[in-house]
């Protein structure tokens, strides 16, 4: 009897639409692609402080526009979800053993949303907001 | 006592023939069942009454063996676990996604046990001693450190959900990996140093980009994503050490665990 196994590719461009969870996934991953662009936004407002009064105002000018808008709400969006996974991915990564028990997983999530509210409110009041 | 209901099930099983085929294809099957079968029983009432040339592996029908592993609507599952009163329709059965089809529903697992074989899944103890000294004791804190990640059955869903090993083929994969971490974290082992070099590579945890499907496929509860990320973040702490502070030695070097300690 011969051995002839029959090998059958992966998909290499469509294989996330096989599953939903792998929807989810790549979902996950794209918002990555929003917050590295916040970022290249931030390093350009950082330049354009650099290059003078006018340079900036043109700026914070540019900012207001509708597409600005836009591109800042799908990025808060796209922020928010991807530190929500992070956050919830947090109880598998660092689970904590007190005794032989495992401390439960939202409590270990739970506490980064928390340190999280915290530094956003010291953030907040270096930024002058209180 | 209430007689058991009975229920006409379709099943398209995925055939492949290595003698005469070049190509797989799908048969159907129409198999009278009682409502609460598993997909298993199904197949052996195929396989009685219909057609004994289908071919695929069970062993215990209790979920303990890890033989049945199966795609049952597009889904890894092992045929003994997957009850036909969840299913709806035409039930889709094929052999395990990403593994060679060896015949109908049989695949050839010889790359998974081959990566088992180089995560060294076994004690190596951090000393030897002579049997007259006694066993290696563990606390039972020491023993739940790790407990979870021992429940591994070999079934190979993990592997079938793993888009990256569909991908990438040299990725050691979910459950050898998980191994690798479960005897690490066992407080009788001094093994880790010599994983960490199949382990702490692009073809161990840093193929992997947590999916995360390992762990919701796993009938086991093993869940193997949690323990890849472990592994990244103590591999991330050896380089670290490693490459960023001086005189540093990474755990490539030296084993050391808050718990390591042997009891007495």
């Amino acid at each position: 009897m011969s051995r002839r196994p029959l090998v059958r590719e992966c998909p290499p461009t469509t294989w996330y639409f096989r599953q939903p969870r792998y929807l989810r996934y790549m979902s996950r991953e794209i918002t990555s692609i929003f917050v590295g662009a916040y970022c290249v936004l931030l390093v350009v407002g950082l330049q354009r402080l650099s290059a003078g009064p006018a340079a900036w105002e043109g700026f914070l000018l540019a900012l207001q526009s509708a597409d600005s808008i836009v591109f800042h709400l799908l990025a808060l969006a796209a922020a928010l979800y991807h530190a929500a996974t992070w956050f919830n991915a947090t109880q598998k990564a660092m689970p904590l053993q007190i005794g032989e028990d495992f401390v439960p997983g939202n409590v270990i999530s739970g506490a980064h949303y928390v340190a999280w509210a915290a530094l956003s409110v010291v953030v907040l009041y270096l930024a002058g907001v209180f | 006592m209430t007689p058991l209901k009975e229920r006409l099930v379709q099943l398209e099983v995925l055939r492949y023939n290595p003698d005469t085929d070049t190509e797989a294809h799908f048969q159907r099957y129409e198999v009278v069942c009682q409502e609460e079968w598993v997909v298993l029983d199904a197949l052996n009432k195929v396989k009685a009454d219909i057609d004994p040339t289908l071919n695929y592996r069970w062993s215990c029908h209790m979920a303990v063996c890890g033989s049945c592993g199966m795609m049952i609507n597009g889904e890894p599952k092992l045929s003994c676990h997957a009850f036909l009163r969840d299913y709806e329709g035409v039930i889709r059965v094929e052999p395990l996604a990403h593994f060679p089809v060896e015949r109908d529903l049989v695949t050839a697992p010889d790359d998974f046990m081959e990566k088992l074989k180089r995560v060294k899944p076994y004690v190596i103890p951090k000393e030897q001693k002579p049997i007259s000294e006694g066993e290696y004791k563990q606390t039972p804190a020491q023993l739940m450190k790790f407990r979870q990640y021992s429940m591994c059955i070999n079934c190979m869903l993990c592997y079938a959900a793993c888009p990256q090993y569909g991908l990438t083929p040299k990725f050691i994969g979910p459950a050898a990996l998980t191994l690798a971490h479960r005897y690490n974290l066992d407080s009788r082992d001094g093994g880790r140093k010599e994983r960490q070099e199949v382990v702490a590579t692009h073809e161990g945890v840093w193929e992997c980009t947590f999916v995360g499907a390992c762990s919701e496929v796993c009938p086991a509860h093993v869940d193997p994503a949690s323990a890849l990320q472990q592994m990244k973040i103590t591999s991330s702490i050896d380089w670290i050490v490693e490459h960023l502070i001086p005189g540093g030695k990474s755990a490539r070097d030296t084993v050391s665990r808050e718990d390591a300690g042997d009891i007495s």
